[in-house]
């Protein structure tokens, strides 16, 4: 049958990619960026709201909410997952209501008026059968995805804005979106650019080696030398993996360190992070917040036959995630 | 020339620019043949990185100079305060240029010129180098392993039991404290936190746990997640200078900084005969530059900065020290007792005066 096929095929598609989120973030895997993830997920939601048998906006809701459970159980420390899924259920929401017939206008507004009166909203089942509500959402989503193309060319656009000539920018890492903004910048200024390298994946060093292939004079530090060199810095731009509910970033190893040496030396601190980062989270779920890899990338196994006399006393710590708390203090812009 | 090429280079371009390929002996503009051949060495041991840290390198200069003291003759009509002291002249120059001197090896060289010149013109050569050997020998003692000794004692009144100490790369002082705490049965555990690229935790760590100190090991960027669990911090210092800041292994400042944030006090463990009467404010002006080919890394069997020489707008940049402002430290641990940072010009005119 082909209604059979279909499903199989598609109950196929989604554990491969539950299977690559496992994979992906033991950190054995290729290191996929946000937008990627981000990408692929709205894809398979699109494919389930496509494939998927529904015949109410109530039942898609239900089959995406379950999805996303197992997608961000299956990866906690990726957030994009969980958000594109709250996108895809606010979207179906919303076509949902337009096909009701209700103005988008009075749909949108939670006055706290509406809030107290209203008593049909919180009945909303979303049994209503519509015909055109698929096609409409998976319109809806096609939008999204072309929102999602334009995020990196969106922020670079402002890079001009934030950076004058003859600055010395610091940066941690590698980030998709800073190196864009950095090179959108390069055009019309000459800037010199500072990186550090985040040992021990060093992914600075590839961040180095793109920024200054396209002219950008740039230094590659160490992430000890970050405080001694921050006093000659005029900004410092960052990436981040997640932006919370606080305003605090739940971003690579070391950027708290950044953030406050650029304090003590009132540098600002620029982040440079796309809408899907996004994330209605707050900061207090410490099992789920910080990711830990094999300590393998520190310490050896193989380091001296001492140390491996002696193993079992030590306990080796890679984090891969940190969290940054209190934001106004900290955070000085945030270019979305 | 090619290290200056990268414009950010520039800001440290009065530094002298290092690079271990060249042939020590080619840079070097006094020729070796005139230069005692236990000081040709240890030039070699300072420049290949055999012989590191600061206690370390004043140690093996005096026993250097102790040698160059033995097998000198004084010339005749030549007087043997005065020659002497223009004999260690080049092989200052010498190891200046092999690695830069620190702040302990300059006061070191001072006492001994200033020993060497109040050798009282009646003394037989004999009598004067067999004088001079004991002073050096005296120093030695009172400056490294007594000053050990009484910085121990101290220390060990500020670790209690349940204590979690981080201590920073390898300084020989701070892992004296933790063994001298260990064996007077302290129950603490340590965190040893280490830097790219020279990596000198893992052989601090190596030391601990040999004596049976538990140890966790982390790189400097997972500073923020450990330090809530530290309650105190235990640093070594390379130089303190006269305007309270601390100098020492690149890095320290930014565990200082952290540290203060989340307020767990920073000890600093420091001999006197360190202190040093310069002034510095930051990283820059007074720094020594390491080998930058030592930032390079092979992940996956790829090196990403392989070409860096190549290209022209790349630049590494491998510092060795930094500056913590004293307002990060919380006590400074010296043999003369446990100061604040700021009473380091105090401590500076009593020695003087003594001398």
């Amino acid at each position: 049958m082909p209604g059979a096929d279909k499903e199989t095929d598609l109950t196929e598609r989604i554990e491969a990619f539950l299977a690559d989120l496992k994979r992906g973030g033991s950190g054995t895997g290729p290191l996929r960026g946000s937008g990627e993830m981000a990408r692929e997920t709205t894809y398979l939601l699109r494919r389930i709201t496509a494939q998927a048998r529904w015949s109410s906006a109530g039942d898609l809701m239900e089959i995406i909410r379950n999805e996303g459970r197992r997608m961000t159980a299956a990866q906690p420390s990726e957030t994009t997952v969980g958000n594109m899924v709250r996108r895809v259920l606010k979207i179906i929401r919303e076509e949902y209501a337009r096909s009701r017939g209700s103005s988008e206008e009075t749909e949108q507004q939670e006055s706290l008026h509406k809030l107290l009166t209203a008593g049909e909203l919180s009945e909303e089942n979303f049994r209503q059968h519509f015909v055109h509500l698929k096609a409409n959402v998976i319109e809806a989503i096609n939008e999204l995805l072309t929102e999602l193309d334009g995020t990196t060319d969106n922020i670079a656009m402002q890079a001009l804005e934030h950076i004058h000539s003859n600055e010395v920018i610091m940066t941690v890492g590698r980030s998709r979106t800073v190196e864009a903004f950095l090179k959108d910048a390069a055009r019309k200024r000459k800037f010199h650019v500072i990186v550090a390298e985040c040992a021990p994946f060093c992914q600075g060093h590839e961040m180095a080696t793109g920024l200054s292939k396209v002219g950008i004079e740039t230094t590659v530090i160490a992430d000890a030398a970050i405080f001694a060199v921050m006093s000659r810095v005029n900004k410092v731009i960052i990436g981040t993996q997640t932006v919370l509910a606080n305003g605090g970033l739940r971003a690579v190893n070391g950027t708290h360190s950044v953030a406050l040496a650029a304090r003590h030396h009132s540098t600002p601190l620029i982040i440079c992070a796309p809408m899907f980062k996004l994330s209605p989270q707050f900061p207090n779920e410490e099992d789920t917040f910080h990711k830990f890899v094999s300590p393998h990338e520190v310490l050896p196994f193989t380091a001296g036959s001492t140390l491996i006399e002696n193993l079992f006393q030590c306990f080796i710590l890679l984090r891969l995630f940190t969290k940054v708390s209190v934001t106004p203090e900290v955070i000085n812009a945030l270019s979305v | 020339e090619t290290q200056t090429k990268c414009g950010t280079i520039s800001l440290f371009s009065h530094l002298h620019q290092y690079s271990r390929k060249a042939p020590l002996t080619q840079q070097l503009s006094i020729p070796s043949t005139v230069i005692h051949p236990s000081i040709v060495r240890l030039g070699l041991q300072y420049s290949q990185g055999i012989v590191v840290g600061s206690n370390a390198r004043s140690v093996a200069l005096l026993h250097a100079f102790k040698q160059v003291i033995r097998d000198y003759t004084t010339p005749p009509n030549e007087e043997l305060a005065r020659d002497l002291v223009n004999k260690l002249k080049p092989y200052i120059s010498f190891l200046n240029q092999c690695r830069p001197l620190s702040a302990s090896m300059g006061n070191a060289i001072k006492y001994i010129k200033k020993e060497i010149s109040n050798i009282p013109s009646q003394f037989k050569e004999e009598e004067a180098k067999t004088k001079l050997q004991k002073c050096i020998d005296c120093y030695i003692n009172e400056n490294v392993v007594l000053a050990a000794k009484a910085i121990s004692k101290y220390a060990i009144k500020k670790i209690s039991d349940g204590d979690v100490i981080l201590v920073y790369g390898c300084s020989s002082l701070v892992n004296h404290i933790l063994c001298e705490a260990y064996d007077k049965s302290r129950k603490f555990r340590v965190i040893v936190v280490d830097s790219r690229p020279r990596l000198e935790g893992r052989e601090a760590l190596r030391r601990l746990v040999q004596r049976g100190i538990s140890c966790t090991y982390v790189l400097i960027s997972a500073l923020s997640y450990i330090l809530p669990e530290v309650s105190k911090v235990f640093l070594g210092a390379h130089a303190l200078l006269a305007n309270g800041y601390v100098m020492s292994r690149v890095g320290t400042s930014q565990i200082a900084l952290v540290a203060r944030t989340f307020n767990v006090p920073v000890l600093v463990c420091c001999e006197t005969y360190k202190f040093c009467e310069r002034v510095q404010t930051d990283s820059f002006v007074s720094n020594e530059l390491d080998d930058p080919d030592d930032l390079m890394v092979t992940r996956k069997g790829k090196t990403q900065l392989e070409n860096w020489h190549d290209v022209s707008s790349l630049g590494l940049l491998n510092l060795v020290y930094d500056v913590t402002p004293p307002d990060f430290v919380d006590l400074v641990i010296t043999d003369l007792g446990m100061i604040p940072c700021t009473s380091v010009p105090v401590v500076l005119r009593v020695k003087n005066l003594e001398q």
